[in-house]
């Protein structure tokens, strides 16, 4: 009996990949809501991981008719000192319990586990970046390939076949190349040839034509052609995204936690949506600086306040580096709300006039301590100043938050689709 | 010495072929089996992970549930929770059996020995499996199903398509003949009869048809009961068919939707009859080709005893009071009553002599090993074959739990004199599917007044249905039956215990 082996190992895999997009879009509000829910209590760091959530069982439910209660009769391995006639205490007799023949019905919470793409779409997935508008091909990358003729030169594997017979064909007919049937047929000749002298004649002509076959070769190196590949530059639009931090003595290691969430959140989304995005990060106290990622969240630093010096310098580094018309810029400003009282008028111009004309979005997180009350009581200078820009028409974005669960409302908030945009009153 | 077919744990496709061959001559010639030709697959842990999410078919139409089951089954394997089969067999010819690569070459034997030999001989031979399925045809009606799903859902959408699949799958318990009928299912005929279906309504169509006035409609003379019940084929207890057949205002492709899932349905439904006997059958077949080989030197010492181990750790059997116990392991009580068979037919006690005397000294234990599988299921087996030793040996004993019974629960018989026939008989209703099934049936229609369908549950044994699901399921039954329906419980002397009333949602879009 023939038998059959085969390994399957090597089909592709995903198959009830189908399924399962099937799945998480009919189980979709569910999920979302369990997506989020989990990554409140993870670290942002890990937020882009992917992992398990729990979604309650309910809404997936798949019924059936099953039946329960009712007198039971079951038997059972086992028994040690029971004889017949005996009666078992049914509270302590957790064990024939488990014998039932119900269904599990204990599990009324369904987990499972997403993967990392799966888990970012669905947290962004009714996010939308703000005025997308400018998108420019730059920073080529070489991605695409696409046919482009035939080479002379090229790898083994690039060899176009029927290209390469047929510029061999055209040669043999142009130089003349005898064909086998000519030979074979001069052959014959002379096989039938009785004159000697004939037959002398048609060795010759036989000769010459073996000759030239042979000087003209069936395929030359000259007819090989290869495919030929070209790299397409592929359109990329890049974005980048300025984090500006007071770090002055006023800012706790709580705020900055919040500050640093956002900025990952923001982080996260911008790289779903462009394929460079770059980060530049720029502290302040009464004078500013760029700095790399470590410093920025925890080198010490002391100091006044004075925002301006950081709009300052971020313009100074656009002008530099980051061509508007380039790039998509995106802004982040994070702070107690401290500025100094004098400095309110030169921030207010610079950001009117310098910054908020290059920006896609500018973004005010005015982050305080936990418990937050001290929101209630007033605004603070810089939120006084820039509350009075954003009713002046200025496209700014602000929010206050004071707890690590309000990171993520408030950025969903901040990031909304919207078909009315009326936060977003364009100047 | 004769050649080992392999040393050590490590195996490639030519240990498999010699697997494979080795113990084809164990099965045919010392056991006398007779299989379908075999097809062995070796597949990934994600491949396992898929076919436990298409309830082990290599292919099948695409619904959520089947994502959901995947999502489970990953997390809880993922988090170690759960182990992963060494192997899925399918009842089809030629019979597939999937491996694990990760199996040892031990493991690999053991499994091409349980799945390709044991469950295959089954398969081909079990009263139920010939009755019942067609594994000639099985893989492409599968095919065919999952293609014409797909059409449908490019026809008529995709939500139509799942509320269809939805409701057809929350009655797939109730969508099987229990009864054999006139003819056998010929799976390879379904599909070109839905295709000619299919097309004879294209070439027929001509919407002139539909501008034709109609006459006045026939008046139609009020039918006894006995007359309607007659032409609806009631009371009818496959509830897919009746709706099928009978359901007013369902489409022809919803029709065939339900029908693809009655059949599947069917398809299984010798499996869960025999989950006893399958298993023991192929445990019984590994473990005899396994020794043999073992016999002829084919297997070292150390792989036959990591195959010992293996084995005792399937056909392990909890005790009521471990807490590993879930019921009685089909593995442990299939195999320990083959095993039986085998020392009545060779060494039989008196006792033995006294409750089996067709099988006592009968002396050739694969002929009678052989009738077994080919004419029992679990219940007959059980009530036939399991015997008072083993009775003993597993220590058996029977309760009763009344809720009525204030004093608890009764010990009603155990492994003595007195109690063998009673245990036995209750173990084998244990396993008998139509105790474990509700009996549900439709048993009317009102045809001149609401069209309300009416069901029966005939509750035994006071055990109702679970309120939450039944109420849901109701909701899909009348979702394809478009009127009302209504579920009346009722005992034994035809008291009625409950009753529910469900009407059909609206449906969203009308569809032709």
């Amino acid at each position: 009996m023939p038998i059959h082996i085969i390994d399957r190992r090597l089909n592709p895999g995903g198959k009830s990949l189908e399924n399962r997009q099937r799945f998480l879009r009919r189980a979709k509000s569910l999920v979302q809501g369990a997506v989020k829910k989990t990554s409140q209590e993870r670290d942002i760091k890990d937020v882009l991981e992917g992992g398990e959530v729990t979604i309650p069982l309910d809404g997936m439910h798949e019924p059936r008719f099953r039946r329960e209660g009712g007198t039971r009769d079951m038997v059972l391995p086992g028994n040690k000192k029971f004889i017949e006639g005996d009666y078992l205490q049914r509270s302590g007799q957790g064990s024939a319990k488990n014998s039932g023949p119900g269904e599990g019905d204990s599990e009324d919470a369904f987990r499972f586990v997403l993967s990392r793409d799966e888990f970012v779409d669905l947290f962004l997935d009714d996010l939308e970046l703000p005025d997308l508008a400018k998108r420019k091909i730059a920073q080529t990358e070489s991605e695409g390939i696409q046919r482009a003729g035939y080479t002379t030169s090229g790898s083994p594997a690039n060899i176009s076949v029927s290209r390469t017979v047929k510029l061999a064909l055209a040669r043999r007919i142009a130089l003349k190349r005898p064909r086998r049937e000519e030979i074979e047929e001069l052959e014959a000749a002379i096989a039938a040839c009785t004159d000697e002298d004939e037959r002398e004649v048609l060795l010759a002509q036989l000769e010459k034509l073996k000759a030239k076959s042979k000087r003209i070769p069936f395929i030359d190196p000259l007819d090989i052609r290869y495919r030929r590949f070209e790299t397409v530059p592929k359109p990329v639009a890049q974005a980048v995204m300025f984090c500006l931090m007071d770090v002055s003595g006023s800012m706790s290691e709580h705020m900055k936690d919040l500050a640093k969430r956002f900025y990952m959140l923001l982080y996260v989304f911008l790289k779903r949506r462009y394929k460079h995005v770059e980060i530049v990060f720029i502290r302040h106290t009464d004078r500013a600086e760029e700095v790399d990622e470590q410093t920025f969240f925890y080198g010490p630093a002391s100091g006044g306040t004075l925002v301006s010096s950081a709009l300052q310098a971020m313009h100074e580094i656009v002008r530099e580096r980051f061509n508007p018309s380039d790039w998509n810029i995106y802004a982040a400003q994070a702070s107690d709300g401290d500025n100094s009282y004098s400095d309110g008028e030169l921030t207010g111009l610079l950001l009117t006039d310098k910054i908020l004309p290059v920006c896609q979005f500018f973004a005010y997180l005015e982050v305080g301590e936990s418990g937050g009350s001290a929101f209630d009581l007033s605004d603070s200078s810089l939120w006084t100043l820039y509350d009075r820009l954003r009713n002046g028409g200025a496209p700014l974005s602000m929010r206050k938050v004071s707890e690590r669960s309000e990171i993520f409302p408030v950025f969903h908030d901040l990031f909304q689709r919207r078909e009315n945009a009326q936060e977003k009153a364009a100047p | 010495m004769t050649e080992r077919l392999f040393e050590g744990a490590d195996w490639d496709f030519h240990t498999l072929q010699r697997i494979t061959d080795a113990c084809e001559v164990v099965a045919t010639k010392d056991l006398g089996l007779d299989v379908y030709p075999n097809q062995i697959e070796v597949i990934t842990a994600e491949q396992m992970l898929d076919a436990y999410s298409s309830v082990g078919m290599p292919l099948f139409y695409k619904h959520w549930s089947f994502g959901k089951q995947f999502a489970f089954h990953e997390a809880s394997y993922r988090k170690g929770l759960m182990g992963l089969a060494y192997e899925i067999v399918i009842n089809s010819s030629p019979c597939i059996s999937y491996l694990m690569e990760e199996n040892t070459a031990t493991m690999q034997t053991l499994v091409i020995a349980h799945a390709a030999f044991g469950h295959n001989h089954f398969f081909k031979n079990n009263y139920l499996f010939k009755q019942w399925t067609d594994a000639d045809g099985i893989l492409d009606y599968l095919d065919f199903a999952k293609t014409y799903v797909m059409q449908c859902e490019e026809r008529y959408g995709r939500v139509e398509v799942e509320r269809t699949l939805d409701a057809a799958h929350a009655l797939m318990s109730h969508g099987i003949d229990r009864y054999p009928g006139k003819k056998k299912l010929d799976l390879r005929a379904e599909e070109k009869r839905a295709g000619r279906r299919r097309q004879h309504e294209e070439e027929v169509f001509n919407d002139l048809w539909r501008t034709v006035p109609k006459g006045a409609a026939k008046s139609r003379s009020a039918l006894s009961i006995e007359r309607r019940r007659k032409l609806l084929g009631l009371p009818q207890e496959n509830l897919l068919y009746f709706l099928e057949k009978s359901a007013p205002r369902l489409a022809p492709w919803q029709r065939e939707l339900l029908r693809i899932v009655r059949h599947i349905a069917q398809y299984f439904y010798p499996q869960s009859q025999t989950k006893v006997m399958n298993e023991g059958t192929a445990t019984y077949v590994h473990y005899r080709i396994m020794t043999k080989l073992h016999e002829q030197g084919r297997i070292t010492d150390g792989n036959f005893l990591e195959f010992l181990g293996s084995h005792t750790n399937v056909v392990f059997q909890p005790e009521f009071d471990d807490p590993r116990f879930s019921g009685f392991n089909p593995y442990a009580l299939g195999f320990a009553v083959m095993q039986d068979i085998e020392r009545i037919v060779t060494k039989p006690e008196d006792e033995d002599r006294e409750w089996f005397p067709d099988i006592a000294g009968k002396g050739d234990v694969m002929g009678v090993l052989r009738d077994v599988w080919a004419n029992y299921r679990d219940e007959s087996f059980i009530a036939q074959f399991l015997s008072p030793k083993l009775m003993r040996h597993f220590r058996m004993f029977h309760l009763h739990d009344d809720p009525e019974e204030r004093a608890g629960i009764r010990v009603d018989a155990i492994h003595d004199e007195r109690g063998f026939r009673r245990v036995r008989r209750e173990l084998a209703r244990q396993h008998d599917v139509g105790f474990i099934d509700a009996n549900i049936e439709v048993v009317d229609v009102d045809l001149s007044g609401d069209r309300r369908l009416i069901l029966h549950h005939h509750v035994i044994k006071g055990s109702q249905l679970n309120e939450t699901d039944a109420k849901r399921v109701l909701q899909h039954l009348a979702d394809l039956w478009t009127y009302d329906v209504a579920l009346i419980e009722v005992d034994a002397n035809d008291k009625v215990m409950r009753e529910y009333v469900v009407s059909p949602r609206p449906i969203p879009a009308a569809v032709a």
